[in-house]
């Protein structure tokens, strides 16, 4: 239902991190003892301790963990939005900030973000124009990401006039149009409903296939952690570390069958019991 | 579409009569009752003297029809001499317009980049608005006058700009601070300039605030332009005009009908700016095709 025969060819090359120990295959993000603290003296709240992650080329990693467990903050860490009080992010060898000047990052947040002063496809291009390509170009571009996103038709509407997930995905449209090569996503579909999540889900996986790109996703869904990831990093708050590293060795490509997999059942099990330690921790 | 302009143009004419039968009701009730209160030898708030010309307090229609008349025995007429002040006081409102849009923006796009600006700068700005323009009005437009390069009327518009410069750096600030959060990051994710994030995320983000900085802005020029000719020694313009009617004892209906010319270009120069927002708002928005 979902991949199209291009994106079956790449899936080879995509099923090789799964399964495999995390440290296996090569890292492209390395976060390394990153702490971070808010404010100073006693009122300082610590939002992460002593995380550290190696994120493989090439595959989809989840950050799962209760509201204040500071996976949000590892991945604006990992972003170059903030920055950690100890501890260090490289990202293909180079530092965060200098992987953020040389736009290695695409951000997907859980509010669209998208200008309504531009068009739909004009929202696409702005991350091109910054870029500095040139006008034909980056128009060709930004109509080839909509029609990869099946938002072609819309592309001189206003996101205004778009649904909540069409909004996202123009959202992703953008992020992937400079082809980053790491797509940092907060809980991208955390304010969709149930049915059009599932939708996203799909949608993402095939995107992901297609263009072989690697992938950390924020979120508190159970299912949507199990469906999307390769790989599931569960966190726990107060202060937030690494609680667990679960692998996710369904085979990809992933449809509305693997949904109904026993091992899909397990696997989620398995994150929610690790949950529940986390709360009662 | 059709309705609804029809009905507010119902809703102004029905005030403005209102307002007129006000006028005249309260007029022919003080003439009635000797310009005092019922049973009292106490005056009326405002006393309605005399008639004709010397008249304290006109018939709206004495008002109306000295535009037609000359205005000092014999001569200009009355309308043609407040047509040619007006495009005096004109100019001074375009250029203190323009000069202080320029002016509250570029200082709002200061202290959006550097608090250190704002924090050093804010506190004068404020307190150049606290200070009761009217008393150093004339001090001002004095010192612009001296720069002989300038042409006399630059002095009013000066105080006109120095009126519409503060609305609009406060509401250019607040737009250039409208930008949610998430954007801004996603703009630092682009590895964007702060002249990128100023033209492509916080000046964009901004627009609905500029328009409310430019609208406040445009009654704030007409009356410093007004307060400004009143003040300044040449007497040019519509405020030249209405000082020179105020002080002779005899002109009240010139002086009305010079504050109402007065009063329409305040509606007017507001109803510009208005027309402006609504088309820029339109592309804006996208509400063309």
């Amino acid at each position: 239902m979902i991949p199209s025969d291009g994106s079956t060819a790449s899936t080879a090359q995509n099923d090789a991190p799964v399964g495999a120990p995390s440290d296996g295959g090569e890292a492209l993000v390395s976060v390394r003892d990153v702490t971070k603290r808010f404010g100073d003296g006693p009122d300082a709240v610590t939002a992460l301790s002593d995380v550290s992650i190696d994120v493989p080329a090439g595959s989809f990693w989840s950050l799962i963990g209760p509201s204040g467990c500071g996976k949000s903050t590892l991945l604006r860490v990992m972003g170059d939005l903030i920055q950690p009080t100890d501890g260090s992010v490289t990202v293909g060898g180079r530092t965060a900030a200098e992987a953020r000047r040389a736009r290695d990052y695409g951000m997907v947040f859980q509010k669209p973000t998208l200008f309504n002063w531009r068009t739909v496809r004009r929202n696409v291009e702005l991350p091109l124009e910054i870029v500095g390509m040139g006008k034909d170009e980056r128009r060709k571009r930004a109509e080839v990401m909509l029609e990869l996103v099946e938002l072609g038709d819309f592309a001189t509407k206003r996101p205004g006039q778009l649904s909540g997930g069409m909004q996202q995905r123009v959202a992703i449209a953008r992020a992937l149009s400079f082809e980053p090569s790491l797509l940092l996503m907060d809980e991208p579909f955390g304010a969709l409903d149930e049915i059009t999540r599932e939708r996203m889900n799909d949608e993402l996986l095939r995107i992901w296939q297609r263009l072989q790109t690697t992938v950390v996703f924020v979120t508190h869904s159970i299912p949507e952690a199990v469906f999307l990831s390769s790989h599931i990093i569960v966190m726990s708050p107060r202060p937030g570390r690494v609680l667990a590293e679960i692998d996710v060795d369904l085979p990809y490509p992933r449809s509305e069958d693997t949904r109904e997999l026993p091992r899909y059942f397990e696997l989620v099990t398995e994150v929610r019991e690790t949950l529940r330690e986390a709360q009662q921790l | 579409m059709v309705n609804k302009g029809l009905r507010a143009t119902l809703n102004v004419t029905g005030v403005l009569v209102v307002l007129l039968a006000l006028w005249e009701g309260y007029r022919a009730a003080a003439l009635a009752l000797g310009n005092t209160w019922p049973g009292t030898d106490v005056a009326l708030p405002i006393v309605v003297r005399g008639s004709g010309n010397a008249d304290q307090f006109p018939h709206i229609w004495d008002v109306a029809a000295a535009f037609g008349r000359p205005y000092r025995g014999g001569g200009e007429l009355l309308s043609s001499f407040l047509l040619g002040e007006l495009a005096y006081t004109m100019r001074e409102v375009a250029v203190g317009f323009v000069l202080g849009v320029a002016l509250g923006f570029l200082l709002g796009v200061l202290f959006r980049q550097s608090s250190l600006a704002e924090r050093g700068l804010m506190p004068y700005v404020i307190a150049s608005q606290t200070v009761p323009f009217i008393a150093f009005a004339p001090i001002l437009i004095v010192a612009v006058n001296q720069v002989e390069i300038l042409p006399v009327w630059m002095g009013v518009a000066v105080l006109s700009m120095y009126l519409v410069f503060f609305p609009m750096t406060i509401n250019t600030l607040r737009g250039l601070r409208a930008a949610p959060a998430t954007a801004e990051e996603l703009m630092r994710s682009y590895a964007a300039s702060w002249w990128t994030r100023l033209w492509k995320l916080r000046v964009p983000a901004a627009v609905p605030f500029l328009f409310v900085g430019m609208k406040i802005g445009a009654t704030a020029a007409v009356v410093g332009a007004i307060v400004g000719e009143i003040s300044a020694p040449s007497s040019e313009g519509i405020g030249g005009a209405i000082f020179a009617f105020g002080r002779a004892t005899n002109n009240a209906v010139q002086l009305f009908a010079t504050t109402i010319v007065a009063g329409l270009l305040g509606i007017a120069t507001y109803l510009v700016v208005v027309l402006l927002e609504r088309s820029v708002l339109r592309v804006y928005e996208g509400k063309r095709s």
